[in-house]
């Protein structure tokens, strides 16, 4: 039991990092970016390229030079988060839904297909593998690296909301997921924050690539795909466009999974979560935290 | 017809005459030339690989269509289109094998199963802003194929296989060659159905939904039928195309129906023009043929897809061969039919004002509350 709730809170982190940028790029410019969970994915094998150019990593140093690389990929992931709003996304900003909706399907399959052909199609095995001693905690069975990664993931979710609460950028965010027009009207440099939007996003993506990479052990190009669609679901949980909806979502769907696994046997958890999302949409689209999903006219 | 000209609703005043090309190109007939084309083709290459690429396209042609009923008509996103697929072939499999009936006479079942996803997919998601439909079909595509994975009726991860062949008044049709004429015959006959639609009283609320939907609702339109009618529409053609598929290949398994194949489809219709159906017929026809001429770039090719796809939609984003900007000419009635409101006004399904959403402006629409109401 103890175990079960272990396993989904730490799933469920990863599931969080990932939602918060779907979250907040869905938040600003009510974009659903389905290139977000190959983002994740690019970050796995930028975190991957680095690692294995760097060369046999002594096992006493692995959580160090995870934590280099997770740093240099964020900022990395970042970067090409950025590149492919100003490519794809923002000559379309004043488009028809559909269009950019293509787009970002177009953008997620240069993606995965473009990482198949540098990369190869087979499943590569990460060259960093957390291996250490394990706990017993309350009768749940945790290990070290799990620790790291479990603090990383909420200094990363920490650091975002009090930087999206206090800081100046922060504001802005806020005041164009309200209303973009009047922003721009109040001096707001809407391009600039919707950049820097798209980079931190695509910064949390990219670490928890990476720290799925160290902790599955394996990563592929299509790893990107169902965990976009997780994300998306937490995010719906959560409340879609809402920062601590996004981590209370991914949170809940790890723990939603952890069960309903262990109910239905693992081969039936995607199936439970997306019934989970159809649930949740029906129910109540609007998330837990969530306000409105309805559009103004 | 001069006496229609004071009513202003005659678009095709608007701009300048047609030209030469634009008229061939508009051209009735066109349809004819592209089915004798599919007719005459294996008296020109005849041999199995040739006929067995020709049937694949042509299912192919099927899907667009029904695709292009969602996406080109009603500018839905369905990212997970070849479920649909997947269904018909699952159901028309299962049920001919279960029952050991010809596979024709699974034909209701498919239509039921189809219907019934539609719904279940559909419904909770059609109130709600459409990009939410783009994901959850994702999500849905994915899952028929994770189900049929798991469930043993499905046969696992191998499927299904010795599905019965085409069988009709006795004639055994399941040579490649008669296959590929039976294919052609209901494919032109569907792909008709659907242009007819396109062009009905629901298919120009469809167009009107694509272009503004708040508009729409405030002429009346209940755009949640109309939606859900386009969702089941084109799932209910995917699923023939699916039938099609599974007595054309005799065995199906889940690696057929992966996303890429949904991608595949919504390629055609992208690149073909969305809402235009010979547009997406001929954008079919090459995306179908692509694999074949493209075979030794590998995951190239892909790539090259999702460049396309984006620069399509930054540069032209009404595909190659669009819809025309206005209705075909046809006969107005001198009086108005009853209740005829929300059909009348042409107007405003003019793909010159695609989705140029007029925010603030008015109130028509404030309160339409489309996922509130839920």
């Amino acid at each position: 039991m103890t175990q079960l709730i272990w396993n989904g809170l730490f799933v469920g982190s990863f599931y969080a990092l990932v939602a918060l940028g779907y979250s907040m790029v869905y938040g600003i410019i009510k974009l659903l970016n389905f290139a977000h969970g190959d983002i994740y994915m690019l970050g796995a094998f930028i975190g991957f390229a680095m690692l294995t150019s760097v060369g046999v990593i002594p096992a006493s140093l692995s959580i160090t030079a995870l934590l280099i690389v997770l740093l240099l990929v964020m900022i990395s992931t970042g970067a090409i988060g950025v590149a492919i709003e100003r490519v794809a996304y923002r000559p379309l900003r004043n488009s028809p839904r559909l269009a950019v909706l293509i787009t970002a399907v177009g953008a997620s399959f240069t993606l995965e297909y473009g990482v198949a052909a540098m990369a190869g199609p087979n499943p590569r095995v990460f060259p960093v593998r957390l291996e250490g001693q394990t706990f017993d905690i309350l009768g749940a069975r945790i290990s070290a690296p799990q620790i790291v990664l479990m603090v990383v993931a909420v200094i990363l979710m920490l650091g975002l909301n009090s930087y999206v609460q206090r800081t100046s950028m922060g504001r802005a965010m806020r005041a164009i997921a309200l209303d973009p027009k009047g922003s721009l009207l109040m001096g707001i440099n809407v391009n600039k924050v919707i950049t820097w939007t798209f980079f931190i996003g695509s910064a949390l993506a990219g670490a928890a690539g990476v720290m799925a990479g160290a902790y599955y052990g394996k990563i592929d190009f299509l790893m990107g795909f169902i965990i976009g669609l997780k994300a998306f679901t937490a995010a719906v949980i959560g409340g879609i466009g809402n920062i601590k909806g996004a981590m209370l979502g991914g949170l809940l769907l790890g723990l939603l999974e952890a069960f309903g696994s262990q109910w239905l046997g693992g081969q039936w958890r995607d199936v439970f979560t997306f019934a989970v999302l159809i649930l949740f949409l029906t129910l109540k689209p609007t998330g837990l935290l969530g306000e409105r999903v309805t559009e103004r006219v | 017809m001069s006496d229609n000209v004071d009513t202003s609703t005659a678009p095709r005043l608007i701009g300048k005459p047609a030209s030469a090309v634009s008229r061939l190109f508009e051209s009735k007939q066109l349809g004819w030339a592209a089915f004798a084309i599919a007719v005459v083709f294996p008296f020109v290459i005849a041999n199995n690989y040739a006929m067995n690429i020709a049937t694949t396209a042509v299912i192919f042609v099927l899907l667009a269509s029904g695709l292009n009923m969602v996406v080109g008509y009603c500018g839905l996103l369905d990212l997970g289109y070849i479920a649909f697929m997947a269904v018909g072939a699952y159901t028309a499999g299962i049920v001919s094998k279960a029952f050991e009936l010809p596979i024709l006479y699974t034909i209701p079942a498919v239509i039921i199963m189809c219907i019934l996803s539609g719904l279940v997919i559909g419904g909770p998601t059609l109130r709600l802003r459409s990009d939410y439909l783009a994901i959850v079909t994702l999500g849905f595509g994915e899952i028929i194929r994770l189900t049929a994975n798991n469930l043993d009726i499905t046969g696992g991860p191998s499927g299904i296989y010795g599905i019965p062949g085409i069988e009709l008044f006795g004639l055994d049709l399941s040579a490649p060659v008669s296959f590929y004429y039976f294919c052609v015959v209901v494919v032109a006959l569907l792909v008709l159905g659907s242009a007819r639609l396109g062009k009905s009283r629901l298919g120009r609320a469809w167009r009107f939904v694509r272009e503004d939907e708040d508009a729409a609702e405030a002429m009346g339109i209940h755009t949640y039928k109309v939606k859900l009618a386009a969702y089941i529409f084109g799932a209910v053609w995917g699923g023939f195309g699916g039938l099609l598929f599974a007595a054309h290949l005799s065995a199906i398994s889940p690696q057929s129906f992966v996303f890429l194949q949904s991608a595949l489809v919504l390629m055609a219709v992208v690149l073909g023009g969305m809402g235009n159906t010979r547009g997406v017929v001929v954008g079919a026809v090459v995306i179908s043929l692509m694999p074949e001429l493209l075979r030794d770039m590998g995951n190239l090719r892909y790539v090259i897809f999702g460049v396309v796809l984006v620069a399509m939609m930054v540069l032209r984003p009404q595909g190659f061969w669009p819809a025309r900007a206005y209705e075909p000419e046809r006969p107005v009635p001198d009086i108005d039919p009853p209740g005829g409101g929300p059909g009348k006004p042409d107007g405003g399904t003019r793909p010159a004002a695609r989705g140029r959403r007029n925010r603030g402006a008015g109130d028509a629409g404030a309160d339409s509350a489309k996922g509130g109401a839920a």
